[in-house]
């Protein structure tokens, strides 16, 4: 829609300069903050920030007990949502019609769970799975909280990729007889592979971004996790404790936030990259 | 003994994680009323409103200067995002160059992926010291309401974008052949068909902000007052909670869930009333 011809009544020309000054403001606000992170983190970032323990609380030292249990933290929340979100997915998707009252209640619910405000997840991941489950705080809990967060983004990335196939696939499957089992195991899973992974990979950016949910839940030992019992200390938290617990963390923040910066970076330019893979039609 | 029927099987399993999906929103709102239920029970809601102050220890727990904090600075960052967010979406989709509209459209995306935390840290070492130039101690409402849009306006604009993009080019190519300007094709022609989606979009949004916890905590101050001016420190419901929940007991824990409770109806309502009046609007 760049290609209105522009005329220069006065409206016109205000909207313009308005949009522009605001555009400008935007990206040199925003350049100006990713510009301080980046030359206050490269100071404090060397091999050896992240393969060393922290010390006197993460002033000095590194960030690789907080890695390990970022990762097992994403690995298990992913080993424990996929398979219900994969399922839930193909329930709405194939046994269900977008009209019916149970597929309705579904998504309303699952929006709803999307919408709730990190901290209240927090707050039920206390309850629930430290105290009622007896899990403690511990990778575990924090993950089974995430969990939980990221379902209704999976869930409804999943169901629009396995939408996205033609219902030719279908009916040919079942002229020839094919089970619905087979159907869905060696023809729409393996269709939507694409998409369901594009799914993992916007749910590990949201999972490993958050913070809130994860206080309460996993804690915030600086040990390096030995079992996923332990508590373990997720990069957010750390960024967390160190600029408001920790005076002089400063600098070890600034390293800490430009490596989970990077991280999201990379996890987005994948998102980019399988994204213009199913544009192009690889999957049709 | 019927043979096991593979379909029969599989259906099963997908109606139970189904189930399991849609259970987790029923699991979160009973744990919380469960655990915010001995505080509703000793005092009587009208505590919450009328008591003197915030003292869980002696048993007093006025809610109010909490709810209005959050409040405060809810309001105050979408007032200011909102028309940021919208102008930029106008100048990527009508105004700037389609490569500029691009690399504008590529930087929102990051930036909307940036956890809240590191918005929040880099609050601390550029905002907070900022303001205390002007008035002492810089922890105050505005840092609060500064941060909190630098959050909220990335999800803003592009929430604006998507709703501009989706309109029927058939519209502006009749506007245009009609010889209306690009003022009044924008006004009057596309504005009035994306209102509700937009508004949708951000409803949505504030709803999500009124629950962001940790950005906000990291410069606001938590002082637990009716902030005098905007220069004043404040505490918000979200931060309450993330603050106390490591040593409250009884009553004071179970006030901290109502509290969570409280926002969860917030959430709960938002969703429900933005899905009746913007069905499109519902993705995730």
């Amino acid at each position: 829609m760049n290609n209105i011809p522009g005329n220069s009544s006065m409206p016109d020309l205000l909207l313009k300069i308005s949009s522009w000054l605001c555009g400008l403001l935007i990206i040199s606000f925003f350049s100006y903050l990713l510009v301080d992170i980046i030359l206050n983190g490269f100071i404090r970032i060397d091999w050896a920030f992240f393969t060393d323990s922290p010390i006197n609380a993460g002033r000095e030292g590194g960030i690789a007990p907080m890695l390990m249990s970022t990762l097992l933290i994403l690995l298990l929340c992913l080993l424990i949502a996929l398979p219900i979100g994969i399922a839930s997915a193909i329930y709405l998707a194939e046994y269900t019609s977008e009209k019916q009252w149970f597929s309705r209640f579904v998504r309303r619910s699952l929006n709803i769970i999307a919408g709730v405000p990190s901290i209240v997840m927090g707050l039920f991941g206390y309850a629930f799975f430290v105290i009622a489950l007896k899990l403690g705080f511990s990778i575990l809990s924090g993950a089974l909280t995430l969990a939980c967060m990221v379902l209704p983004l999976l869930i409804r990335s999943i169901e629009d990729s396995l939408r996205m196939i033609p219902q030719s696939y279908r009916l040919n499957a079942h002229a020839l007889g094919l089970s619905q089992w087979r159907t869905i195991f060696r023809i729409l899973l393996p269709m939507a592979s694409q998409g369901i992974l594009l799914a993992v990979i916007l749910s590990i950016g949201r999972a490993m971004a958050e913070t809130a949910a994860l206080l309460y839940t996993s804690g915030y030992v600086t040990r390096m996790p030995e079992s996923v019992f332990d508590s373990g200390r997720s990069l957010s938290v750390h960024i967390f404790d160190l600029s408001m617990n920790v005076p002089g963390g400063e600098q070890s923040a600034y390293a800490s936030a430009l490596t989970l910066i990077i991280l999201l970076l990379i996890i987005n330019s994948m998102t980019v990259m399988f994204s213009r893979l199913i544009k192009k039609g690889s999957i049709s | 003994m019927f043979p096991l029927n593979k379909d029969k099987l599989l259906l099963l399993i997908l109606r139970v994680l189904t189930g399991i999906s849609v259970a987790s929103l029923l699991f979160i709102l009973f744990y919380l009323f469960k655990e915010a239920l001995p505080v509703v029970q000793s005092n009587s809601l009208l505590n919450f409103i009328q008591d003197d102050s915030w003292y869980p220890t002696k048993g007093e727990y006025l809610l109010s200067p909490m709810i209005i904090g959050s409040l405060m600075i809810m309001g105050g960052a979408m007032l200011l995002s909102i028309p940021f967010g919208i102008l930029s979406a106008i100048l990527t989709q009508f105004y700037a160059p389609l490569w500029f509209a691009n690399v504008l459209q590529r930087i929102t995306e990051i930036l909307s992926g940036i956890p809240s935390v590191i918005y929040g840290f880099l609050g601390i070492v550029i905002i907070v010291p900022l303001l205390a130039q002007f008035e002492a101690p810089g922890t105050s409402v505005l840092a609060g309401v500064l941060v909190l849009s630098f959050i909220v306006l990335p999800n803003i604009i592009l929430i604006a974008s998507n709703s501009f993009a989706q309109i029927n080019p058939i519209y502006i190519h009749n506007a245009m052949s009609l010889g209306l300007s690009r003022y009044a094709i924008i006004r009057h022609v596309i504005f009035p068909q994306i209102k509700s989606s937009l508004f949708g979009g951000i409803v949505l949004q504030s709803g999500r902000a009124i629950g962001e916890t940790l950005a906000v905590l990291m410069v606001c101050g938590n002082v637990v007052q009716i902030p005098g001016s905007i220069f004043d420190p404040v505490r918000t419901l979200t931060s309450n909670i993330a603050l106390e929940m490591a040593y409250a007991m009884d009553n004071h824990r179970s006030a901290l869930f109502l509290s969570g409770l409280l926002l969860m109806i917030v959430v709960l309502v938002i969703v429900v009333l933005t899905e009746n009046f913007s069905p499109q609007e519902n993705k995730l």
